[in-house]
């Protein structure tokens, strides 16, 4: 039941380096906002400043509506999943859990309801007295999460949590942080690099990049709409096509010297995604579709589908085609991407139309 | 000619090295063993040979006695009082240098400029020679020329280390462990270091306060280093303050700060006994023989944590 709001935040180090660089995001209650970027973004340096582990050198921090940049960690009321989990090593399970409820003076009998309640929902009752040393990768995890949870803090925040579990247990968790922030409904922020589990968790998904936020909104949104080249090459895998463009004699032209008659005037990136194109071996030519002649390089198939890298337009491109590929090394062929489904960027790299 | 070279076994991190000849390994530790037996095992032998050996003050006649010599100094009042101050002085040696490092290394943590100098200038005492140090003591606290036995006396303490035993004890232990103290220091800095920044911080968190987080997650996690440390001051303080007690009070006064190591140099090299002294030191090598198997049988299966 809380609300979180960051008004420009800034983060300068004293060494001058500014790690944030004005940072306005509002987090609804009950949401899951998710801050992704590469490494260095600023995203890890934001949520310290939320948990209050990082001083904030200018803007305000508010949760719930009050301001709390003077307030320190311990009296936030906030929990938080570390990415090494940061279980203390010399503590069982059930210390652990217990240590922050022992801290804030609850009875004895209520800590020992709390912790068993928790234990429960997160598969953790075996484990209770084992020590975190004992415990694999995904059950540290899981423990990490029911340190947070049996707390019922005001605001969870999560710290890449999972990028040190194997790829399927990363999977099989993402599922089941988003279900139990769901059912537990406590405001959360998530950080993460990694672009799929930005798009499945968050409510609200922040892009960000060099300290300042590139795009805010609905994860589907933000995909179908990048703000950037930034936005549109980190979300998405793989990263939407971007083929540069320059100003030819008969208007915008790609670098094979291929003009596109409907590119906007002021467009010097035209993108498109490796789904929304399709391949074809015939002459047909749709009309007001990007027709782009193409030479096979590799072909990637996963099963489900097939990613071809192919050479067209004067770079590399990659299209995504259902089940198995026909097409093979070395085959020319064409790709044809719909008019609709091409994205335009401007000398800046921002969004055109 | 040449064995078969056995591979190492997988798994090992230093592959094991296989000598072609079948000599030159035992050359090779020839001249460590050669010292080891010159300078441990020999006067070791000597010693123990010794102990069960009873002279006359002259040194003409020596007599075979087995251990008489142990049953007399075992039973001698006077030894059994030595034990009991070296372990008191030990203990308080040990736990006052622990004590006091780990305080000075706490706040060298939370010292934000400068803290390498605030290290460097911690550690110079440990490079002060045992003498020198215990004259340091004996001038700061002499009844009569000490200025901080001016200060002590000032208010209102009647402080006087040469007569009064309790007093004599106070100065030898402050003396000990004050140059103890840089040592344990440096170790507390490092235990301290390797403390995960993520676990104060989830602490933090998780609602616990400054004096909290020390003692419930630092001070259990520098368990290792302290025990180490308990080990290595119990050790100093028992065998390697010979010189502080020899500078500041010479055992006395009477004899009530006699560590088990002045009194084997006072019965042997003072009072010329030589069979109780050697009694003595083979009792403190079997002393010193325990502690040591004690600390390696707790370091092998130290607690390993993380």
């Amino acid at each position: 039941m809380a609300t979180v709001d960051l008004k420009d935040v800034k983060k300068v180090y004293p060494s001058g380096f500014e790690a944030v660089k004005g940072v306005s995001i509002a987090v609804p209650d009950k949401e899951l906002c998710v801050l992704v970027g590469p490494s260095g973004c600023g995203k890890s340096t934001l949520l310290r400043m939320i948990a209050g582990l990082e001083t904030i050198s200018s803007g305000t921090v508010a949760i719930d509506g009050k301001i709390v940049n003077s307030t320190g960690p311990t009296e936030r009321d906030i929990a938080m999943v570390f990415q090494n989990y940061a279980l203390y090593p010399h503590m069982k399970v059930y210390d652990n859990m217990a240590y922050g409820l022992r801290n804030r003076g609850t009875p004895k009998d209520e800590i020992d309801s709390r912790v068993r309640a928790t234990a429960k929902i997160l598969e953790l009752s075996a484990l209770l007295d084992r020590r975190p040393r004992e415990l694999s990768g995904g059950q540290r995890q899981r423990v990490a999460m029911g340190r947070a949870i049996v707390r019922n803090p005001r605001v969870f925040l999560f710290d890449e949590p999972l990028s040190n579990l194997d790829a399927k247990l990363r999977g099989q968790m993402r599922v089941e942080i988003k279900n139990l922030q769901r059912s537990l409904g406590v405001t959360s922020v998530y950080v993460t690099h990694d672009q799929l589990e930005a798009m499945t968790l968050a409510d609200i998904l922040v892009v960000m990049n060099a300290g300042l936020v590139e795009q805010m909104g609905a994860p589907l949104d933000v995909y179908e709409r990048p703000a950037s080249t930034f936005v549109a090459s980190f979300i998405g895998a793989p990263p939407m096509n971007l083929l540069p463009l320059s100003q030819g004699p008969a208007g915008p032209a790609l670098a094979d010297g291929k003009t596109i008659e409907f590119a906007p005037a002021n467009a010097v990136t035209l993108g498109f995604r490796p789904e929304d194109a399709d391949v074809t071996f015939g002459a047909e030519a749709p009309s007001g579709a990007l027709i782009l002649p193409a030479l096979v390089e590799a072909v990637e198939p996963v099963g489900a589908e097939s990613f071809l890298h192919c050479a067209a337009g004067g770079s590399r491109i990659v299209v995504r085609v259902a089940g198995r590929a026909t097409a093979t090394v070395g085959n020319q062929l064409r790709v044809v991407a719909k008019a609709e489904k091409l994205h335009w960027f401007d000398q800046a790299g921002k969004r055109v139309g | 000619m040449v064995p078969p070279a056995s591979s190492p076994r997988s798994g090992s991190v230093t592959p094991r090295v296989v000598f072609p000849n079948k000599v030159l390994p035992y050359l090779l530790v020839a001249p460590q063993l050669a010292i080891t037996l010159v300078f441990f095992y020999w006067p070791a032998g000597q010693a123990f040979y010794q102990s069960m050996l009873r002279q006359d003050p002259f040194g003409l006649r020596t007599k075979f006695v087995w251990f008489a010599n142990f049953r007399k100094v075992l039973a001698d009042p006077a030894y059994l009082n030595s034990i009991k101050v070296t372990v008191v002085f030990s203990l308080a040696t040990a736990i006052v240098a622990m004590c006091v490092a780990l305080l000075l290394a706490v706040m060298a943590e939370k010292v934000v400029r400068g803290k390498g100098l605030y290290r460097t200038l911690l550690i110079w005492p440990y490079a002060v020679a045992p003498a020198i140090a215990g004259m340091l003591w004996l001038f700061l606290f002499n009844p009569s020329i000490g200025s901080l036995a001016y200060m002590l006396r000032s208010f209102g303490i009647a402080w006087d280390p040469l007569l009064n035993g309790t007093h004599a004890m106070i100065l030898l232990v402050s003396a000990a462990a004050w140059k103890q103290i840089s040592y344990n220091f440096l170790f507390f800095v490092a235990g301290l270091q390797a403390v995960p920044k993520a676990l104060i911080e989830a602490a933090a968190m998780d609602g616990a306060g400054e004096t909290k987080r020390f003692w419930t997650i630092i001070f259990p996690l520098l368990a290792p280093t302290t025990f180490f440390l308990l080990v290595v001051n119990t050790v100093y303080a028992l065998f390697d303050t010979f010189g502080i007690v020899h500078a500041v009070t010479g055992g006395g006064p009477g004899k009530t700060t006699e560590t088990l190591v002045y009194k084997v140099y006072n019965d042997g090299f003072v009072n010329l006994i030589l069979g109780d002294s050697a009694a003595q030191s083979v009792i403190l090598m079997v002393i010193v023989i325990s502690l040591t198997a004690i600390q390696f049988r707790y370091v092998e299966r130290k607690v390993h944590y993380g």
